[in-house]
């Protein structure tokens, strides 16, 4: 909007176009469409230009939100993007998956209104126009400083450290312990929600700018950190919380019971609703239930739906307690996903083969808040309910995967066998050693670990200008 | 990319792979595998190591063509290159001085016990190898395990060498020994080390297994190859492979392998031009 001109402030926000249910719950390829740039300058001139903008604050990587609104309002994409890419290296992943309706956007002056702006959306937008030109601008380089990084873990804390590091002029190595690099952005986000195509974009992106990207290799256990820090003058370890959690009930180990993480790795990962053109094998099920009711249930259900089977949540609270964003729980509800709250798991009845044929559950009510918060889920006596199913998909969590931990000596371990490492540096308990995203919070946002990583780059940057 | 030094088929069915893989050469050790992926399509496959050479940086496994990645794995000429191989993964063997050990071997475990028995033998134990197959002529390593052992028993279902039967005879063999047995460590296929199991309890003789359960990411992070231990699920890729074999809940393991057995014989209906024909169109659509 020019100066001096007075508009009537527009809340209404622009909608992203969308796959309708009926026809996505039968695909694997991207449920939202994105915004067309007409779209995406109408949402961008809605932002006022702030003078204190509280959306910045609460980007944990401290992207400058009305800096890139104002260039796409203006119809300056380049502008934009390179002002996004400013902070942040992984816009496309961003755009997608990170929970906006809790950061930026909760803080937009719009917002108590509901006409809060959708910045995710615009950064979306940016993202995929720029992979749409020809050539994506590279940022100037710094002079090389000599100095050697290694990362541990090709997730999206590991990815942004090395974004940054490279930026800052030193020399940058990934290791990666899968045969391909992005960590859960590949083997745990489905195809529907972020397309591999969108990663490897953005993995591609920091191999241009020089990074070296090392796949197949397990720190740990193909070299040690203290190995590396032979040859490396510092080491970030986001080796993510791979570690699946299960209920411990009877039946567990039934035939057809999975982790969320081999259930969405077969499918992700190694691409298995494509078999046997992939060769990872994907069972066929008929009625499939999730237990959890995190993003990752979502994304358990909407694939066993995608796959053709009856698919339904079976959450232990209401509704209203659900982890999941509620975009991504609308999304499962529109495409047909049954959710059965105020529902626990008791046992897995399997059948003569050692194949799980029905899940025992008993339904809850909710009592007091608890430490988290969130009312309590109180038995209800008598309540047993039996459904039947051929397979059921764990999504209850995981912690951090241990490897590291057991292989460095001196690296201080939490209870919760996360490593430890200080909130606003990411400096652990060993020298010349940082860690940060899943594997010291255990499972959290794909955001929170890249601003953990940015957190951990400026200390690791500023270590090595001192050396 | 990994390439392929030497392939070869050792004994009908057996094959023997050696990979280009120097970082995993380098941290080897006996009882530890490595995770394969045949091509960029393929899924990824746990195979024990049977050799590796640190100094040239190869590794070598052997298996048996049973399904489509191991059938293809089986193909790959010398000088061809592969996109994984991952490794070294899992603990390895405990190797200690116990005395007089048995091997207990068949299959693909000929190759893979032949590294622990080596270890074994360099920390001053006695070594005698009881190796198991339908007929003599699936025997391979003969020479390499006989340099060793210091005894060679085998146990064939034919009675084409050594005493006739399978790992059922592995009471009377045991007996018939001059010597108390400290330990058993069986390699091989899943029913092998159950029988194995099985025959050696009543003997309260500790017998380690190397257990075969299908992985994924062979790094804890799938629990797919989870296996219950002393009514204790344990994941195979990061606590093991190797367990007490008397702790092994063997019909779990046994069922857990048959999961995809249905699935896996799809590809091997798919005639591979169809295949062919699939990733040019993939191709021209990209």
């Amino acid at each position: 909007m020019s100066e001096g001109e007075k508009k009537q402030l527009d809340l209404k926000r622009r909608e992203m176009p969308k796959q309708p249910p009926e026809v996505r719950r039968y695909n694997f390829s991207e449920v939202a469409l994105g915004y067309t740039p007409e779209l995406a300058i109408e949402e961008a001139k809605r932002c006022i230009q702030c003078k204190k903008p509280s959306c910045i604050a609460n980007c944990p990587v401290e992207i400058n939100i009305p800096g890139f609104l104002k260039k796409v309002a203006e119809g300056d994409f380049v502008g934009g993007i390179r002002v996004l890419k400013d902070k942040n290296c992984l816009p496309a992943v961003c755009g997608r998956v990170c929970p906006q309706e809790e950061q930026c956007e909760k803080t937009c002056v719009f917002h108590k209104k509901g006409g809060q702006i959708a910045i995710g959306r615009i950064e979306r937008f940016l993202a995929d126009w720029e992979a749409q030109q020809s050539e994506s601008e590279m940022p100037d380089m710094p002079p090389r400083s000599g100095r050697k990084v290694a990362i541990v873990g090709g997730g999206p804390a590991g990815l942004t450290v090395a974004g940054d590091l490279i930026k800052f002029g030193h020399e940058v190595t990934v290791f990666e312990a899968l045969h391909k690099m992005g960590g859960v952005l590949v083997y745990g986000i489905p195809e529907f929600r972020l397309p591999k195509a969108i990663v490897n974009r953005e993995v591609e992106y920091l191999r241009k700018l020089g990074v070296e990207l090392v796949t197949d290799f397990v720190v740990g256990k193909t070299r040690t950190i203290d190995s590396i820090l032979e040859e490396y003058d510092a080491v970030f370890v986001g080796s993510g919380a791979g570690l699946p959690w299960f209920m411990e009930i009877p039946g567990e180990n039934l035939n057809g019971v999975y982790s969320a993480n081999e259930y969405l790795t077969r499918l992700n990962l190694m691409k298995g609703f494509l078999f046997p053109k992939y060769h990872t094998p994907v069972k066929s099920h008929r009625k499939v239930a999730v237990v959890g009711g995190g993003n990752v249930a979502m994304d358990c259900a909407r694939s066993a739906l995608r796959l053709g089977a009856e698919s339904r949540i079976i959450y232990r609270r209401s509704r209203e307690e659900l982890p999941a964003r509620l975009e991504e729980v609308e999304n499962a509800e529109e495409e047909g996903v049954i959710f059965d709250f105020l529902t626990l798991p008791l046992r897995y009845i399997g059948d003569e083969n050692g194949w799980v044929k029905a899940i025992e559950c008993q339904k809850m009510e909710l009592g007091e808040p608890d430490a988290s918060g969130r009312r309590k889920p109180i038995p209800i006596e008598g309540s047993e309910v039996i459904y039947p199913l051929d397979a059921v998909v764990c999504a209850i969590g995981n912690s951090p995967n241990p490897l590291i931990g057991a292989t460095t000596p001196g690296l201080k371990i939490g209870k919760k066998g996360n490593i430890e490492a200080d909130e606003k540096t990411g400096a652990t308990s060993r020298e010349k050693i940082w860690a940060g995203g899943d594997v010291v919070t255990g499972a959290a946002t794909v955001i929170l670990a890249m601003g953990a990583g940015r957190f951990a780059a400026r200390s690791i940057h500023e270590y090595l200008s001192s050396l | 990319m990994f390439r392929v030094i030497a392939s070869k088929m050792i004994v009908p069915n057996m094959h023997l792979l050696t990979l280009a893989a120097p970082a995993v050469a380098r941290e080897a050790k006996p009882g530890q595998f490595v995770i394969l992926r045949a091509e960029e399509e393929g899924e990824r496959v746990p195979l024990s190591l049977s050799d590796w050479d640190a100094q040239s940086g190869t590794i070598t496994v052997v298996f048996m063509s049973i399904g489509s990645t191991t059938g293809r794995l089986a193909l790959l000429a010398p000088g061809a290159s592969i996109p994984t191989v991952v490794g070294p993964l899992g603990n390895a063997t405990e190797i200690e001085n116990y005395g007089t050990v048995v091997c207990v071997c068949g299959c693909y475990g000929i190759g893979s016990i032949f590294p622990i028995a080596r270890a074994l033998k360099r920390k001053g134990n006695r070594i005698i190898t009881i190796m198991e197959a339908r007929s003599s002529y699936l025997f391979y390593w003969d020479e390499r395990l006989e340099a060793i052992s210091d005894k060679m028993i085998h146990i064939t279902r034919d009675g084409s060498k050594g005493h006739r039967g399978h790992a059922g005879r592995l009471p009377e063999i045991l007996r018939g020994l001059e010597e108390p047995v400290d330990r058993i460590i069986a390699n091989g296929c899943t029913f092998l080390m159950k029988r194995t199991s099985d025959e050696t309890r009543p003997l309260g003789i500790k017998t380690m297994v190397s257990l075969n359960p299908i992985m994924i990411d062979g790094t804890g992070m799938c629990g797919v190859c989870r296996v219950t231990v002393g009514s204790v699920t344990r994941f195979a890729c990061v606590h093991g492979p190797d367990f007490d074999a008397h702790q092994v809940d063997w019909e779990e393991l046994l069922q857990r392998r048959k999961t995809y057995m249905q699935e896996e014989v799809v590809p091997l209906r798919t005639s591979r031009c169809e295949e062919r024909h699939l990733r040019s169109q993939e191709k021209s659509h990209e």
